[in-house]
């Protein structure tokens, strides 16, 4: 029971903190009260079957599998699988870093990691569907066209830029995560 | 798009069942316990992101971001972005709206791309997974670099527009 109000301290906190901003300002609380719903809803129906899918991957896959299609000296074949499997997800960016973390406990290569959370992020096919009908075909590929080389160059960048040390203490504390 | 997940999801779930019960009983155990895991955080960044949808209205973002804005106005509606969550099926109306409302397409590209790219609220699951210098490389990489999204989007979109 300790260990569990422990680990929820910080959401009892906001909680408390907005439920006091709810007392005095009843239109605000209101509006926060509702989109929480809303917002809560759509977690409760995207990262369940994410969640399942990543239990059924990590049990199922073999590590050379996912070594050899993703990790390294996997190629281009594995940047353009990461990109890939970044842009057919669904859902927001926070439900991109579980996925990542068995990624790495399967060794897939930390740019190729870097690469499937940048796709996620900004490569979505279902969200640029929608970025075409709301914005212009023209908006919505100028910026696919700039994102898509944007996410490889940073993925690069920031693993040149993180270092070997700290990389392999991503990479452990992705196996712990069990 | 949530049926194709749900159903590629079902299926792999009875192909497993049906190969290997004990297997899948082992996966979904896997699956709650990374779900249990996460979760708190999950929770704070639901609330964080409500108080802040609630607190920014269009009317305000209009104010920050129009098309004379500018420089600095790229700068806010990058910010903006930045510290937001938005789901894509909102912000891309959203930003359709601002559009017609006089906002400029640069300044709208800044916001979509930090919108997307960058998570101050998610900070803490990001944290979680990668650590504090990665996140916050992450982040401030994706931040700068959608200042170059906005200045060929502005160029562009000021050719064809």
């Amino acid at each position: 029971m300790k260990q569990v109000l422990k680990r929820y301290r910080s959401f009892l906190v906001v909680l408390i903190a907005l439920v006091l901003i709810g007392l005095f300002n009843r239109e605000l609380g209101e509006q926060v009260l509702n989109t929480t719903a809303y917002q809560l809803r759509e977690m409760l129906l995207i990262i369940p079957p994410i969640f399942v899918l990543l239990g059924l991957l990590d049990i199922w896959v073999p590590k050379q599998t996912m070594v050899k299609y993703m990790g390294e000296g996997s190629g281009l074949k594995g940047i353009l699988l990461a990109l890939f499997i970044g842009s057919a997800a669904a859902g927001p960016l926070y439900g991109a870093f579980p996925v990542a973390a068995v990624f790495m406990k399967k060794g897939v290569t930390f740019s190729n990691v870097l690469i499937f959370l940048g796709a996620w992020s900004t490569t979505k096919i279902p969200m640029i569907l929608f970025e075409f009908s709301a914005l212009g075909i023209p908006f919505a590929l100028t910026r696919l066209l700039v994102d898509i080389p944007g996410i490889i160059i940073i993925a690069y960048l920031l693993q040149a830029l993180m270092g070997k040390k700290e990389i392999e203490a991503i990479y452990e504390k992705a196996q712990q995560n069990d | 798009m949530n049926i194709i997940l749900y159903s590629v999801t079902a299926i792999l779930l009875i192909l497993s069942f049906v190969k290997d019960k004990q297997k899948t009983h082992k996966a979904l155990v896997k699956a709650w316990k990374a779900f249990e895991n996460i979760l708190p955080q999950f929770l704070v960044v639901i609330l964080l992101v409500s108080l802040l949808l609630s607190l920014l209205d269009h009317a305000m973002i209009l104010k920050i971001i129009g098309s004379e804005s500018g420089w600095l106005g790229v700068l806010l509606a990058a910010i903006v972005g930045a510290v937001t969550l938005i789901p894509g099926f909102v912000a891309f109306p959203t930003a359709a709206l601002l559009v017609n409302g006089g906002a400029g397409y640069m300044q709208i590209g800044a916001f979509i791309s930090t919108l997307m790219m960058v998570g101050i609220v998610t900070l803490p699951v990001e944290i979680r997974y990668f650590g504090k210098k990665m996140a916050f490389y992450r982040n401030g990489l994706a931040f700068i670099f959608s200042f170059l999204v906005a200045f060929v989007i502005g160029q562009v979109m000021e050719v064809l527009v």
